[in-house]
Order: C-alpha cells, then structure tokens, then sequence
C-alpha cells in the first residue's frame, strides 16, 4: 500500500490527502441499453459514471458538486454497494469493497453508511422512529445486544437533537427537518466511520438547512466521521467541505480545496457553475461576471467526443473534440504552486476570479462598499497570480 | 396601480380543521415592477398567487375577506366568465413544475396555438405560425421543425421556456412565476431566469415572483415581500433589506445562508419550526422562534409599522432588529 500511496502522490501532485480511508480510482457505471425482446442486443449504454477517482482522508469532507444527471447520486450509491460498479475499484483502507461478498462484505458495510435525499420517502411510514433507528441493529447484532438497543436508540435520537421519549412515534409525526434528523440518526447507529450524505438538505426549508447543517458540523468532530456530501448548492457544499470535486457527465472535470475550487476555478465548466448560481446581494448584480451556458447537458447516452463539456464550452477548439483532457494539475500551473495549481481536466485551464464578492456572501451591512474579499488567511498564505488584489 | 392585494385572508377547511393560509396579506405590483414574494413552504406565498388568478381550490379553499384590485377593478366581485377572460390575457402564471403544467398528449405548438384560438378567435393555422414565433422568442432551437413534439421530448429547460412562451404570448400586464426555477438546475437556472428579466422588460410587465431562494430574489426584484404564516411580515426595496433586514425572521434568512467568512464556524439557524396554520401562536406568529421576543409579542400582534417611506415591518422592535 506504501508503493501505491506514493506512486499516486507522484502522479498527482495537488492530491492533499494524507491519509485515505476511502480511495476511488477508475470507477464506472454503464446501464447497458437494449433492444429486442426474446432476443436481447445491447445498442449501447447509459454512462452514468464514466471513470470517477478521487481520495477521501479520514475526518474530512469531500464535497461533490454536480447539475442532475451527472452522476454523482451513482457514485454514492456504488459507495455503500448499493449498485455495482461495471469497473474500477473503491479501496475502504486498501481493501477493494467492490469484490467483497458475504461476511466481508457486511464488516466494510458498517462503516460505510448513507443519508439520503428525501426524508419523506427514505422513512418507512409504517414502522415507529424506534424501528427505523433500531433496524441496522438487527443486521448487525454484534453492535447491540437486544437488552440494550432502545437506550442505544434513545441516545441517538437526544445525539441528533430530538426528544428520547418520541421513540414510538411514526415518521408523519415529524417536520421534513425532523425527519431528516431520524434519517442522520440511522445512519450513526452503527457507529460508522465513513457517511455518504446524498443531497441531504435540498429538500428542507431555508431556514431548517442550517440546522440540520450545524448537526452534521457537530457529529462529524463528535464521532470523527468522515463526509462525502454530495450537493447541487454550492454555498453549502462550500461551508460544510474541505475539498470539492465538481462533476459533469459522469467525470470529475475539477477538485481541489475549497478555497481553490471556488475562488480560483480552472475548468470553464466549474467557472460556469460558479458564476450561475445566483448571489443573496443585489449589489452584486452589476459586480460580478455572469457566464450563460448555451444549451442542456448532453445525454450520458451519447456523450461527445474528447472533452464532455466541449458542446457547451465558449473556449471549445478542435483539439477538445479529439483529446480527452486528463484529470490533473494543468501544465502551466504545474511548477508555479498557488491556488490555481489543483487538478482540472481542461485544455485550457485558466485561473479566473469570476468572485468579486463570493458566492454565498452578503455583504456586510457596515461596509456595503468593501470589494476585498474577506479571504481566511490560514488557507492561502500567499497568492502573487490573484487577479481580485 | 397594477395589482393590489388588500387584506387578503384565505382558509382551508379540512377534516382536522380549519388552516388559516393567508391572513391578512396586503401588497401591491405597479407597471412593469418586480416583486418578490419570498417565504417557506406553508407561508402562503402560492396560495395569495392562486387567489390572485382565480385557480384556488375552492372547496376546501374559500376567500374569506379581502380585495385583489387589478387595474382598479375588484377581481373577487366577477364572475366566472370574466374572470377567464382576464386569465391568460391580462394576467398569465407560470408554474414550477412544466412538465405537469403542460398537457402531455397535445404537441407543445397546439398547447401555445391554443392561447390564440380561444382568446382570439384565431384559425389553428395562424395559430400554429404564432406558436413557431414565441418559440423562437423563449430561444427553442429550431422552433418551426419542434413545434409538433410532445413535452416529454423536451429537456426541463425548454419546457420551461414553453411555459414562458405560453404565460407571454397574449401579452399579459401581470405575470406571475410560482417558483419558476426551483426544478432546474443552476445553469439552466440562470438561463431562465435572463429570458424571464428580458421579455419582461421587453413587454414592461409587472412581475410576481415567488420563491424561497435569497439568491434569485437579489438578482432580480424591485421589491420584497417576505411571508410568514400567512402575513406579510416585511415589506422593502431589494437593497434596503439586503443590507438591514428590519424584521427577526427576515434577519434569520438572511444570516442561515453560509457564507465565505464565516466558514468553519456554527451556521446561524432560526431555532424551532414554521407554526402549524391550523393553530398559529397568538400575538406575532413567529414569537417563539424570535430572537427578540417580549410578553408583548406573545398578546399582541403587530401591524405592519412604516419604517420608512416605502418600507413596513410587522415587528414591535423593528427599531432594535434594524440596529442590529
């Protein structure tokens, strides 16, 4: 594992994780498409995932960004095996989960736990809150004797905030933020180490995001869990994570810190991303540079030639249609260092600061006019390339 | 004036009771304004637009008092008949799900033609060349070879581009957008949301737009009105409020959307949950989850007081939550 650890160092140079718990390389998801009933022939094939890798360190937040279609709820669900993977390995403390069956299988699934999207749908109607925290005891007894599963369950529901005594209550009893807490609950029973949050608050008002935002902050240094958060909103994938990998049509096309994804983006489509989504300050309307993609997503069915964001991209030359662009730091930052040196998969990658303000920011009330953004100096400690001083 | 809404109080009855959506909702859209009504689920922002166009539930809705001006004339005192022919004429609404709006067994040329065969009276051949024309305004490409496909065979952005193209083809005075974007993703999102500013300045119509987000209302809206269970509980120019919210729930919105340096601290989250409309709290509805709550907040409720010219605030310490 040491050889292999610095071997992808070598090859990766930006690759901050240290320490990975969780290591993803080469993974892919085809459904395949068919045609003919008795006699089935495949015509082609969905790809959803299309060659995903990426490194998750324990204790930390990877946060994976992404319009829908792009594969990213695929990638969660190969994760906690809910999908096999058509290639490509995904290696929980250098063991390869995806051949795993049986026994072992079910040890590596403990720690390898989800939250899902929709806590209306993800909660069984008919069983109490007692239940459905309590079920993952009952694949994995050796966590909890019987004797002693519902105080174990009462301690998760006060861990997420909810009173002990609502245990024989039913999921309709709850608010959507309530019942997305018995989803978080679920998923610490079994004490994992590793939580795939699959959009986990897109479906919670305004202000219940926060809270239940706060409770995930909370746990992860309580239980030093790790996050692969997985989100179309970029100002909360931005608060909650460490590193971003920004995904479209089944490929990471950029990761890398969160300082570096979001102020200094390389890849036009992560800067597109950026750019698009709307600021909670309407004097940002004239400040900041909007970029308006022209057309849809392409179907993962038939995906362009080359780069996949080549038909979308103002910057698309023949070379994209013909080279498929690498994931990794691009040549010209490759020895200069800086924020903008982090793995992009363009062919003419470009730092550019779309930020005069950040996404997500208001400005303060006191000083509307303070352009500067408010950087967290820790982060980057120098920065000669920013075009924003 | 293009639209007034006074003193609008709707509720439903139910088997469990009588939910109180809206009560007392007052607000105003002149000519070619926007106005953003943003709220929670439950605040009853869709419910004041449904009442507004005439397509409420009626049972178990019912209007219950209240006037909704437009253009001077009271709406709740027509009748049917002429309360359709100012739908889709004078004011048009686009919803948030296109793909359920639009009739999946009629070609989107004939939904869009139909605008001009019932309105006015117009043959469905010139109708079909009008439904190519709008197309072509909301940017469809290549409108005149697509006018004859389903919705299905369209991606979620055209179809609500056809939903635009349908709510402006009669050149309404009023257009309201019922969370015209949330389906959408952030692109797309800002595609939509160019083409909607565009034509709308295009046609100087007034626009509603309701939404949760914070981020589009600061891109787009004149004015704010912020809901909370059923009232109107601010009432503001887009950079005022932006810069000092004078009401608590306001403030909390705001305050709950992460932002670049606050990161790694605690998010600010308003405590609680939204107030069940079947039995609101006495005095101020949002007394419990307030920041700023006295004894009288619990036993009176506060009226919309002017904080200035054009800005209201229904909070009894809109002085304190102004000053920070």
């Amino acid at each position: 594992m040491a050889e292999r650890l610095s071997g992808s160092v070598a090859e990766r140079p930006s690759d901050p994780v240290a320490e990975p718990i969780l290591q993803v390389r080469g993974l892919v998801k085809h459904y395949p498409l068919t045609q003919g009933i008795l006699f089935k022939k495949q015509v082609g094939a969905v790809r959803a995932v299309d060659g995903v890798d990426f490194e998750l360190g324990a204790g930390e937040t990877l946060g994976i960004v992404g319009e829908s279609g792009c594969g990213k709820s695929t990638v969660a669900k190969m994760l906690v095996n809910l999908e096999k993977p058509t290639a490509g390995e995904i290696k929980y403390k250098g063991e390869d989960i995806t051949t795993l069956s049986g026994r072992a299988l079910k040890a590596v699934r403990r720690n390898i736990q989800m939250v899902f999207q929709d806590p209306y749908t993800s909660l069984n109607p008919r069983m109490t809150v007692g239940d459905i925290i309590g079920e993952p005891y009952e694949i994995h007894p050796e966590v909890a004797p019987k004797g002693d599963r519902r105080r174990k369950v009462q301690d998760l529901l006060d861990v997420v905030g909810l009173n002990p005594e609502y245990i024989n209550r039913y999921p309709h009893q709850f608010s959507g933020g309530q019942r997305q807490r018995i989803g978080i609950a679920r998923g610490l029973a079994l004490r994992p180490e590793i939580i795939v949050a699959d959009e986990p608050v897109s479906a919670l008002d305004v202000s219940v995001q926060a809270q239940v935002i706060n409770l995930m902050d909370r746990l992860q240094s309580e239980f030093n869990l790790s996050y692969v958060f997985i989100a179309h909103d970029l100002s909360i994938v931005r608060h909650i994570s460490d590193r971003v990998g920004v995904m479209y049509l089944g490929r990471i096309v950029e990761i890398g810190k969160d300082a570096e994804i979001y102020d200094h983006p390389t890849h036009p489509y992560t800067q597109a991303l950026l750019s698009a989504v709307p600021v909670p300050d309407p004097e940002a309307r004239e400040r900041r540079e909007r970029i308006i993609l022209f057309g849809d997503v392409p179907s993962p069915a038939n995906i362009p030639s080359g780069c996949r964001f080549r038909t979308r991209c103002w910057k698309a030359q023949e070379r994209c249609a013909l080279e498929v662009p690498l994931l990794a730091v691009p040549a010209e930052f490759r020895y200069g260092g800086g924020p903008a040196a982090h793995d992009s998969a363009c062919h003419f990658a470009e730092d550019v600061s779309i930020w005069r303000s950040a996404p997500g920011q208001a400005v303060p009330p006191e000083e509307p006019t303070d352009e500067v953004p408010d950087e967290p100096t820790d982060k980057i400690p120098d920065e000669p390339t920013d075009e924003s001083k | 004036m293009l639209l007034e809404v006074r003193d609008l109080h709707v509720e439903f009855r139910t088997r469990d009771g009588v939910a109180k959506a809206v009560n007392g909702v007052t607000y105003s859209v002149d000519e070619g304004e926007t106005l953003a009504v943003l709220g929670e689920s439950g605040s009853g922002k869709s419910v004041t637009a449904q009442a507004v166009m005439g397509i409420l539930d009626v049972p178990p809705g019912k209007i219950t008092a209240g006037e909704i001006l437009f253009q001077g004339r009271d709406l709740l005192k027509f009748k049917e008949e002429e309360r359709r022919k100012v739908r889709g004429a004078e004011m048009a609404m686009i919803f948030q799900d296109a793909l359920s709006s639009l009739n999946p067994v009629l070609s989107v040329g004939a939904q869009l033609g139909e605008m001009f065969v019932v309105h006015q009276g117009m043959s469905r051949k010139n109708a079909r060349t009008k439904a190519i024309e709008l197309m072509d305004r909301v940017r469809i490409p290549a409108a005149s070879a697509r006018v004859g496909d389903y919705p299905h065979q369209f991606s979620g952005g055209m179809r609500q581009r056809i939903m635009i193209a349908m709510a402006m083809a009669l050149e309404p005075a009023l257009i309201i957008a019922d969370e015209p974007t949330t389906a959408l993703d952030v692109t797309v999102q800002a595609q939509v949301m160019d083409l909607l500013a565009e034509l709308r300045r295009e046609l100087d119509m007034g626009l509603i737009l309701i939404t949760h987000d914070l981020g589009v209302v600061a891109d787009v809206a004149d004015r704010i009105a912020v809901m909370y269970a059923g009232r109107i509980v601010e009432s503001a120019p887009v950079h005022d409020i932006y810069k000092a919210p004078a009401h608590p729930y306001t403030k909390g919105l705001l305050e709950s959307i992460p932002r670049l340096d606050q990161k790694g601290q605690e998010l600010y989250a308003v405590k609680g949950l939204p107030p069940n409309l079947m039995n609101i709290p006495p005095g101020c509805a949002f007394n419990p989850r307030c920041p700023l709550a006295q004894d009288v907040c619990r036993t009176d409720e506060p009226p919309l007081y002017e904080v200035s010219g054009d800005r209201g605030s229904a909070c009894h310490f809109w002085r304190e939550c102004l000053d920070g």
